[in-house]
């Protein structure tokens, strides 16, 4: 049975904590800044007309937001629970009336609330920079890229928390999510390629294995609200605008968010049943 | 108020609690005895149902198995070492009052009552080992619990702090308080306990009174005494030829003693006309170290 007001509780504490953090600042700080310059940069300097694209602002912080939000999300998630088993905080605050599932919701919900929070801010500073910039034009494609690094970010921090669970040490979990964080952004799509040019895999194969990286199914979603089709992807991703059509970003969203959904699943059903608490291994 | 019947807990093929059974009446301070690694702060957790357990385990009459967390709103905790987030001890307590579902009034009550109200605004690491625990008592005060689950409450505080907070626990435990502590300390058990649960490797070895611990397990005590450099040597042989097991260290002697027997070697002393500047008592195994002063 969960009591909400102990999510909240413990939602709350989590978002005032992340504030304060010292890193996740410099994150902020850093995103809302990238943000601010490439709308500056990528749009025209003189435009008769004073017509500004939000598109062409969204798909630039396409790129900053798969390099960044994959490795905020991950390590915020990876290390908040091994922290406090670290500092024995963990097993004090479960010695409180709280169950499991409370105490992980609620540094999920805190979390995340000050992971959306900067992004709001970054995408916000770039897009009110737009807008005063001149009239507007597809702000709908903006304001849904926005929703899909909202929900990349979820995807990320559960799979952080997923780690969380399994990590008994800040430093193992840290180098695990930055690895993760490699794997995903760089050495996984790297794979793919190198295994598809060598085994001469189908093109439908490749987008399968592919669209099943979490930062790829945000890209391709991104790319497909700023623009109809997936021609700058290649062969494949005119293979999926082939054989998809209308459906793919629908199917796209629900990948996401069962991304979201699995890994977060799976970390309360291994927190629920663990027995360890400190890395120090005293039971006496 | 609290009932164990059979209470086995292992870790894989190691078992840590072997079928223990107890009952804790309400309003009894029981101590857990035992060395590291006895199964004490083991038992300690299965009460609060943070970790599982085999057997029956009932706390105010709520089943632990069944709903952990009823019986921990009905238990207060304090561990050994605290481990508190990086907050003020005003929003620490507000934190876990919340959490307690504890009226708002009560962290001013609680604040007052462990004597940190002037402390209220200063961030939770800025406070001293004796500090930090009594901020643990008020946390565990807060929802004004019937019983209080002590682990090794003392073991990180200076003399004083240990005093204090034992005599904040039996306050505690005159207002009608169940208190549950581990401890192998025999001068806190005595004056905290009114029973003694004796653990070893996972069994429950002994249950008798505090003032009878040491006798049944044979436990000594160290007497330290400072005299006068010219009549070390003399106290050295008036004590061995008493039989005492002494130990000499710069100008401080250990004697080892058994707990009823600390006054004998004083005595045994003044009817020698050695004078006894100053002693001191030390509980167990004795790790001495150089003097550097005097």
């Amino acid at each position: 049975m969960i009591e909400f007001a102990n999510v909240r509780t413990l939602g709350e504490k989590e978002l005032r904590d992340a504030l304060r953090n010292r890193w996740f600042i410099v994150f902020t700080v850093a995103f809302a800044g990238l943000a601010l310059a490439l709308s500056a940069l990528i749009q025209p300097g003189g435009t008769q007309l004073r017509m500004v694209s939000y598109s062409r602002t969204a798909a630039s912080l396409i790129n900053l937001v798969l390099l960044f939000v994959p490795l905020i999300g991950l390590t915020l998630g990876a290390t908040n629970l091994t922290s406090d088993r670290e500092t024995g905080a963990l097993v004090y605050l479960l010695a409180q009336p709280v169950n499991r599932l409370e105490v992980l919701l609620g540094k999920y919900v805190g979390l995340a609330g000050a992971l959306l929070a900067t992004l709001t801010l970054g995408f916000g500073v770039a897009g009110l920079a737009l807008a005063l910039q001149g009239s507007i034009q597809d702000a709908g494609s903006y304001l849904l890229t926005v929703l899909l690094a909202y929900l990349l970010a979820l995807a990320m921090l559960s799979l952080g928390f997923l780690m969380s669970t399994v990590t008994y040490k800040s430093a193992a979990a840290l180098g695990g999510a930055l690895f993760l964080w490699l794997f995903l952004v760089f050495i996984g799509d790297l794979g793919i390629m190198g295994t598809a040019l060598s085994t001469q895999m189908p093109i439908q194969i490749v987008f399968f294995i592919s669209a099943l990286n979490p930062l790829q199914m945000f890209k391709i979603a991104a790319i497909l609200t700023i623009q109809a089709n997936l021609e700058v992807l290649g062969p494949a991703g005119l293979y999926a605008t082939d054989s998809f059509g209308a459906l793919l970003l629908p199917m796209l969203l629900i990948g996401l968010i069962l991304w979201i959904v699995i890994p977060l699943v799976s970390g309360l059903v291994v927190f629920s049943r663990q027995e360890k608490f400190i890395p120090k291994g005293s039971v006496g | 108020m609290i009932i164990a019947r059979n209470l086995t807990k292992r870790y894989g093929s190691t078992t840590v609690l072997n079928n223990i059974s107890f009952t804790i009446d309400a309003g009894e301070a029981v101590a857990l005895w035992g060395a590291n690694g006895a199964g004490k702060t083991t038992t300690l957790r299965c009460l609060l149902g943070v970790q599982g357990f085999e057997g029956e385990l009932t706390v105010n009459g709520i089943n632990v198995s069944k709903d952990s967390k009823a019986a921990r709103a009905a238990i207060g905790y304090v561990p050994q070492e605290t481990a508190f987030y990086d907050m003020t001890v005003l929003e620490t307590l507000t934190f876990y009052a919340r959490l307690k579902k504890a009226i708002p009034e009560r962290v001013h009550e609680v604040l007052e009552l462990v004597q940190l109200s002037t402390h209220q605004i200063k961030r939770v690491n800025m406070l001293s080992g004796g500090m930090k625990q009594r901020l643990a008592l008020a946390v565990a005060l807060l929802a004004d619990p019937p019983v209080l689950v002590l682990d090794e409450p003392t073991a990180n505080l200076d003399v004083k702090a240990q005093r204090d907070f034992i005599h904040t626990v039996q306050s505690l435990n005159q207002t009608g308080k169940t208190i549950v502590f581990s401890s192998h300390r025999l001068d806190e058990v005595i004056a905290l306990g009114s029973r003694v649960l004796v653990l070893a490797d996972g069994d429950l070895a002994l249950e008798c009174k505090p003032h009878e611990l040491a006798g049944k397990l044979g436990l000594h005590r160290w007497l330290r005494i400072w005299v006068a450099a010219q009549h070390k040597d003399d106290t050295l042989k008036i004590l061995g030829e008493q039989g005492y097991t002494t130990m000499p260290n710069g100008r401080s002697v250990y004697i080892k003693v058994n707990v009823a027997g600390k006054i004998a070697p004083l005595r045994s002393l003044e009817r020698a006309s050695i004078p006894v500047e100053d002693f001191d008592l030390i509980d167990g195994e004795l790790v001495v170290q150089e003097e550097n002063h005097d």
